[in-house]
């Protein structure tokens, strides 16, 4: 029996059994449900093994869903414990492992994916490809992102979540002060999953640069790429220092070095430091393919070409350098003295100033446009003031004298948040609805799409702004709870009321794409959005090979110049095509790296080593193989074109 | 119907922030000493200035929004197609850099304030005070005055204070919002945080760092007292407390709360701050520029000292 002991959670409740129990519930309901309905197989063909780059793209959306909900539960839970003074509700342990695994949950596990979709998803699209530079690394990527996700997932029913912050500070992470096997999750999955990631980098950086449909220069590109292609870069330099942090932290923790301890010549600030090296880089990893997805919606609803393309591709690669000289701002208050804190303060706010750009040149794209009110457009034009509140206030932050003030209290919690929120999310929510029809073949009802927007906004509103004045008043972030002297208790109420708003939001969300698949029309056409870019021109749905003929193009909006410049987008005839074959290794590898996590994490060496072993041969086997691929004939092309146009005749 | 959520809304905001700062004043803009009054000076000097930024930004948006909407042009408009204009986008670089070059003049001055002795307390000679913190709880030595605190601190008002910050454990910060903002007290060095004080009073200070389990009752009580009252506490003190002696020590760091207990003699006479070379004595300024050439040695050091 003690082999088992590990695996219980030390610091049990009752939520977190009734969880494993509805967790236990679904996964039965799940496995049974795909058993009635026999599509094991289907799933098997069409899914897990697939090498598509849409597909995979919908594989991500569905785990950053899914993230979304868990991450959702986790903020209610904080948020209630915190609307009254002394809440019994959760306890100091298990408030703290609901608070790390929010931050890891919604940045690594929510965000990354949501966004990972729109480049699996879009970037061929845009660039008129057929597929990613290299498809089968594209669902190793996937694997190996889910698997990390599944282990982090189960650390709370399995030996106990992390509980030392998302941020996981030595040496508060290190075995003394973190005990339980959390951290080891931790450093683990995190490090599964940002191995996928920086293997998709690498991969949409070789897929943009190589790729490109002829005549689409750099500068042709449309601007998501771009935001794209930057975000890519800067995975594929920030990643290697999370590699390398976590990988440290493991060892750490499991074979006894010294990198972070206090003693023996080890420095807890070099994880602080590093951890913000890959950290801050991230943020704008986030934020940019928000951007991107944004310039993508107003210039298509206010009609008009982007304004400032040139200044807006030079802002981005201008916040890119800037966010790797920045990462001393997140721990201006560590004492390395006044001068350093000058250079980081002055390097930080001058992010502001490409930012500034390009909000200036969303305001001016508006300018003389002919503005249609369309969900997509709506989260738009209230990210633009809901994110610039969040920016100025970055600002604020970034006068480090402030901000030994502002720093670990609920201030730069607001803040964060209202960056991410409006920024990323809104972004991410837009962007969704704005490419559903492209996917799916049908739009997200209009009116409860509008509805969503509001009651989110005004929801983020009462969570939100509180929190900067409660953090002007001395509140400190992740504490569990406060007394009623404080006089904090009336604003947490109303974060606690906003957070439910925006939960309700969330649900109406979900609710509305129930809704649009049982009643909204088929007939649309491949074009619903009157919209400007490659990705429209192709059919809906996109067939697998996406364009029949490569498109060719002059211009940063090749569809806009098809349609109303009568520019031919696709010259020539059909010839055969090349498409890579689906592979099952993927995800066998991705499966082999859980267990071996596992057995890290738990410390079961002989696992440990059999699945290493077993990784090295996927690896040496991967190597062997010969795969040329196959040809989709021209007689299948033109069949499946005919089917495609026949559609959209008979619907018309 | 749009247009009136979002006015809503915006009344809103501005409702719950005049009425929620209308009640009292909030603690880091309530300053009770020269660093925090530089900060919230910042504070307020940047809330007052970012306000006019939101709010042009939310003019232009609202005017644009309302003017170019499908539903207020002919149906035939055809926008125009305008790459961008080098001059318009000069000016928008231009008054964010003009906005940013005055912020940072602004930031480095008051760097340079936070991390010095107090403004108008140059003269006294400052009050030397080790803050140490263990899980968690709050060690204060007095080395000159041999007495040492835990969990309270009482301070002279009027005379510029120098904490010596450094932790048992994990990372902590120091925070007393009314004072001055927060400093990282870490196990492996020793920083600097200097306040006052201008006039007796009574504080709250806090761990404002994430350090585990009992975080959220990291805190202490601060007095502030004339000099004449403070030397009587620290006389008082010497004649009623006990001495503070290695056993004891042992027994305060482990991890728990305790309440408020006084003794003679500081523990830094048998477990000295881990301090070295670089960042004691010398200003900030030097040490930062040390700072990279002194880490290695200071690894070396702290390797031997452990041994």
């Amino acid at each position: 029996m003690d082999f088992f002991d590990r695996f219980a959670v030390p610091h049990p409740s009752f939520l977190i059994y009734a969880s494993m129990v509805g967790i236990g519930l679904t996964m039965v309901a799940i496995v049974l449900g795909i058993t009635y309905f026999k599509k094991w197989g289907y799933l098997w063909r069409e899914w897990i093994t697939t090498v598509d780059h849409k597909r995979i793209g919908i594989m991500y959306l569905l785990v950053a869903l899914l993230m979304l909900f868990r991450g959702g539960v986790d903020a209610i839970m904080m948020r209630y414990q915190l609307s009254m003074p002394d809440n019994k509700f959760l306890e100091s342990q298990h408030y703290n492992e609901v608070f790390t695994t929010h931050g890891v949950v919604m940045i690594l596990f929510m965000a990354m994916p949501f966004i990972t979709f729109f480049f699996n998803y879009l970037i061929p699209l845009q660039i008129g490809a057929r597929d990613v530079a290299f498809p089968r690394l594209n669902a190793l990527s996937f694997w190996l992102f889910f698997m990390g996700m599944g282990l982090f997932n189960i650390s709370f029913i399995v030996g106990g979540s992390p509980d030392a912050g998302w941020t996981s500070y030595f040496p508060l992470a290190n075995n003394e002060f973190s005990p339980s096997v959390g951290t080891n999750y931790y450093m683990i999955a995190i490090q599964i999953a940002g191995m996928g990631t920086l293997i998709s980098g690498i991969n949409f950086i070789t897929t943009i640069l190589k790729m490109r449909a002829p005549g689409m220069k750099l500068m042709k590109m449309p601007m998501f790429t771009w935001s794209a292609f930057i975000a890519n870069v800067i995975v594929v330099f920030a990643f290697p220092v999370l590699t390398v942090l976590l990988a440290m932290g493991t060892m750490d923790r499991l074979f006894g070095t010294n990198f972070f301890t206090t003693g023996d010549g080890g420095m807890d600030m070099l994880w602080a430091n590093l951890f913000w090296v890959w950290g801050h880089p991230e943020v704008y990893i986030l934020i940019l393919p928000a951007f991107g997805l944004y310039s993508e919606i107003i210039s298509t609803f206010a009609r008009r070409n982007l304004y400032g393309y040139k200044s807006m591709v030079a802002s981005m690669v201008v916040i890119s350098v800037f966010s790797f000289l920045v990462w001393t701002h997140h721990f201006f208050t560590m004492g390395q003295g006044a001068f350093t804190n000058s250079i980081f303060s002055i390097t930080t706010m001058a992010i502001a100033i490409p930012t500034g750009v390009k909000i200036f040149n969303w305001l001016f794209t508006l300018w003389k446009g002919k503005i249609v009110f369309t969900t997509p457009m709506l989260y738009s034009m209230l990210f633009i003031p809901l994110f610039t509140l969040g920016g100025v206030t970055g600002v604020m932050l970034a006068m480090s004298a402030a901000d030994y003030q502002y720093h670990n209290t609920m201030f730069l919690v607001a803040h964060f948040h209202n960056v991410i929120i409006p920024g990323v999310v809104y972004a991410m929510i837009a962007g969704l609805t704005f490419y559903w029809p492209k996917m799916f073949g049908f739009m997200l009802n209009e009116r409860i799409g509008k509805w969503t927007a509001w009651i989110m906004s005004v929801g983020f509103v009462l969570a939100f702004i509180p929190m900067y004045i409660t953090g002007l008043d001395g509140q400190a972030r992740r504490m569990y709870t406060y007394s009623e002297s404080t006089g904090f208790s009336m604003l947490n109420m109303v974060a606690f009321i906003g957070a439910g708003i925006m939960a309700i939001s969330f649900a109406l969300l979900v609710y509305n794409i129930y809704y649009s698949i049982r009643y909204a029309s088929r007939d649309i056409g491949s074009d619903p959005w009157d919209a400007r870019s490659l990705e429209w021109a192709t059919h809906t749905p996109v067939p697998e090979y996406n364009f029949a003929i490569t498109p060719q193009v002059a211009s940063t909006q090749g569809f806009w110049d098809a349609k109303k410049n009568g520019h031919e987008l696709f010259k020539g005839k059909y010839e055969k095509i090349h498409m890579p074959n689906n592979s099952g290794w993927p995800f066998i590898l991705g499966c082999i790296f859980f267990v071996f996590g596992f057995a890290m994490v738990f410390s079961i060496w002989p696992l440990a080593i059999v699945t290493l072993i077993g990784i090295l041969v996927c690896l040496v086997y991967r190597s062997f193989e010969k795969d040329h691929g196959r040809y989709i004939s021209v007689e299948e092309i033109e069949e499946t074109e005919a089917k495609l146009r026949g559609v959209k005749n008979e619907d018309r | 119907m749009k247009m009136k959520v979002k006015w809503a809304l915006l009344t809103m905001i501005f409702t719950i922030a005049t009425v929620l700062t209308g009640c009292e004043p909030l603690l880091v803009l309530d300053p009770k000493g020269p660093q925090a009054k530089t900060q919230a000076d910042d504070i307020m000097l940047s809330i007052l200035l970012m306000s006019g930024i939101v709010i042009a930004v939310l003019a232009i948006l609202v005017y644009v929004l309302v003017k170019y909407r499908a539903s207020n042009q002919r149906d035939d408009y055809e926008p125009p197609h305008i790459e961008g204009s080098p001059l318009v986008e000069a000016i928008c670089i231009g008054i964010p850099i003009v906005i940013v070059i005055f912020l940072s003049f602004v930031s480095v001055k008051s760097n340079y304030e936070v991390e010095a002795t107090p403004a108008g307390y140059e003269d006294t000679k400052p009050l030397v005070v080790y803050a140490s913190s263990s899980n968690w709880k709050w060690h204060f030595s007095y080395p000159e005055e041999g007495i040492e605190t835990v969990n309270y601190l009482y301070i002279p008002a009027g005379r510029a204070i120098e904490f010596k910050l450094y932790s048992y454990g994990p990372i902590t910060s120091f925070w007393i919002p009314q004072l001055g903002g927060q400093k990282y007290a870490m196990a492996d060095m020793v920083t600097t945080l200097h306040l006052a004080a201008d006039n007796p009073g009574e504080f709250v200070g806090r761990n404002a760092n994430f350090s585990g389990a009992g975080f959220a009752e990291n805190t202490f009580d601060v007095t502030a007292m004339s000099q004449t009252d403070f030397d009587e506490w620290v006389e008082e003190v010497h004649e009623t407390a006990e001495p503070l002696t290695e056993e004891k020590f042992e027994e305060l760091l482990e991890p728990g709360h305790l309440g408020r207990s006084t003794y003679t003699g500081t523990h830094l006479e048998f477990a000295p701050a881990p301090e070295h070379n670089h960042g004691s004595t010398d200003s900030e300024m030097d040490h930062s520029e040390h700072e990279n050439h002194d880490s290695n040695h200071s690894d070396e050091e702290s390797d031997h000292s452990h041994h």
